[in-house]
């Protein structure tokens, strides 16, 4: 395919983790013949995210079995990764980029795929206190599961119950740690998900044994011989021998700031994921995007979005441009709950739960605004997560009396309006 | 140890061996087109959607309820798909041929 003339330009890519090594892979699909280089500071073959708290951390798999592509594969598609390799500048004047060991190179296309990064919050003694940790990186697991192997207690305080932190909460409890969650918040998931969810799970944290604890805003920590205390703004206080930090994560916006594009809580993209400079791209977690069904600008940390912008990406690259417009999915694995999530449920004026045959752990929540089906959140169960992506594909209205009523048949045919 | 054929929509025929793990992995990471495994093999994204030959059924089995729900999410089902997340290898699939459904 030389229609897109790419053959002897030179494609660049930042970030070589789920958007960056899918766009890659993914711009050779499309046809893209000229050369394709892959930069990222991490020097680990690239891998999944998702296991880091869950299979990594129990231990059931490891990290070898999680990597994206194996390195053979790179090389039969002729994609360069530069590992360990850190982007510090784009000079676009120059159309080139400048790494840390003071190399640079030029593009013609170049793609941000640089995601983000945990927040470290500015407490009192956390630069002095032992056996801190976040969990963003292969290499923050490994940390972590050899912290707990060390140590005697397994006293685990994790501050933030969002779904990373309860995610490490659910494991490392699997594993013999003694676990605390402390939320500064009055529900655990507060950004992500409806008070209804909060409750669910931090029922489930405290029936499998991991306490709990909101409203705990943390104030200090004080290094102790061999452990560390912690201090919330209440006085009470806490002791751990291991902490994690999961109180979310910074846009890596640095690099698109310096080079004065476009930004504005992520790099701002267009539904090509062109940024506000035609031949710089921008894709996953990084970006702020506009999503068509729900007419508004977001951000989302998914691997959902990672891929299938990173996709949208390459065929723009390739000349053969399809605007972004896919609804959003998610899922959490705690304990042995599944959670799977479609839709965005921001804006929702009703809340409709329905448990089947009274299973307390099976069940789905229905958030609509008005008419409109916006989201469903499904525990161990994927036929309401199926049904609720089709529904809201499809804009189709729903029958509420008989979703509510666990006594009707849970299918399509029972749940349309329609068929009243 | 089990010899796989993956069959790409192209016709593509693949031949991987494989001890343990899921068949999406040994797809995603011998770089089989039409299999993308985006959840990991969690059984959420059904997009490791094969087809499994009459004469290969008995070695694969049926597809769990979860499964069959979630295939609904996906093109071209017919009533022999699977989602190669949930086949795990074995001995037993030693001479497996699959169709890559998408
Ligand atoms: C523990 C954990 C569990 C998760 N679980 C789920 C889940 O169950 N389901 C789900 O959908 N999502 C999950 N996610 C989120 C998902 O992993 C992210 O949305 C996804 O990784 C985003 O991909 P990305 O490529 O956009 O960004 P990232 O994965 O953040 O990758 C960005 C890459 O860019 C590199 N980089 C940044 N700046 C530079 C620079 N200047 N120079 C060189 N390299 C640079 C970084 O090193 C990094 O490798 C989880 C995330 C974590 C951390």
């Amino acid at each position: 395919m030389s229609e897109n003339n790419s053959k002897g330009k030179i494609c660049v890519i930042i970030g070589a983790s789920q958007a960056g090594v899918t766009c890659a892979f993914a711009l050779r699909s499309e046809g893209w013949e000229g050369e394709i280089i892959l930069y990222d500071s991490d020097p680990m073959l690239p891998y999944y995210r998702p296991p880091l708290s869950k299979a990594i951390l129990t231990k059931t798999e490891n990290i070898e079995e999680n990597t994206l592509k194996p390195l053979s594969l790179y090389e039969t598609e002729n994609i360069s990764l530069r590992l360990g390799s850190k982007v510090d500048y784009i000079n676009r004047e120059k159309s080139s980029i400048e790494l840390q060991d003071g190399h640079s190179q030029t593009y013609d296309k170049l793609v941000l795929a640089i995601g983000s990064r945990p927040i470290i919050p500015g407490i009192k003694g956390i630069n002095e206190a032992k056996n801190i940790y976040t969990l963003r990186t292969a290499e923050d697991a490994g940390q972590i599961s050899r912290a707990l192997d060390s140590c005697v207690k397994k006293r685990v305080l994790i501050i933030g119950g969002g779904y990373v932190g309860l995610e490490t909460a659910a494991s490392l409890h699997k594993i013999g740690a003694k676990v605390t969650v402390l939320e500064r918040e009055s529900r655990v998931l507060a950004r992500v998900t409806a008070p209804e969810m909060s409750q669910y799970f931090e029922d489930l944290h405290s029936e499998n044994g991991v306490h709990i604890i909101t409203n705990k805003n943390v104030i200090s920590f004080e290094p102790q011989p061999d452990y560390t205390k912690i201090i919330c703004d209440d006085g009470t206080l806490y002791n751990a021998d291991i902490i994690i930090i999961g109180v979310g994560v910074f846009v890596n916006k640095e690099l698109a700031e310096n080079a004065a594009l476009e930004v504005d809580n992520g790099i701002k993209v267009n539904e090509y994921t062109q940024t506000s400079d035609p031949d710089i791209y921008a894709v996953g977690d990084c970006t702020n995007h506009f999503n068509p069904h729900y007419k508004k600008h977001i951000r989302l940390e998914s691997i959902q979005n990672a891929n299938d912008q990173a996709k949208v990406c390459a065929s723009s690259i390739c000349g053969n441009p399809q605007a972004y417009n896919t609804l959003p999915w998610f899922w959490s694995d705690q304990f042995d709950v599944k959670l799977q999530m479609v839709g965005l449920y921001k804006g929702y004026n009703e809340i409709i739960v329905r448990h089947e045959n009274g299973e307390k752990h099976k069940f789905s929540v229905w958030y609509f605004n008005g008419d409109t089906l916006l989201a469903v959140d499904a525990v161990n169960n994927t036929k309401a997560y199926v049904m609720g992506t089709k529904f809201i594909k499809g804009a189709n209205k729903v029958n509420k009396r008989n979703l509510i009523d666990p006594s009707i048949d849970f299918k399509p045919a029972n749940l349309l309006a329609n068929n009243v | 140890m089990a010899q796989i054929t993956f069959v790409t929509k192209n016709k593509e025929e693949k031949v991987l061996e494989g001890t343990s793990g899921s068949l999406m992995k040994l797809a995603t990471q011998n770089g089989v087109k039409g299999i993308e495994g985006e959840c990991g093999g969690v059984c959420s994204c059904a997009t490791c959607h094969v087809h499994v030959p009459e004469e290969h059924q008995a070695k694969t089995g049926e597809a769990s309820e979860i499964e069959n729900d979630l295939l609904e999410l996906s093109d071209n089902v017919q009533d022999n798909s699977r989602l190669c997340c949930q086949l795990q290898i074995t001995e037993d699939l030693d001479g497996l041929v699959v169709h890559v459904a998408n």
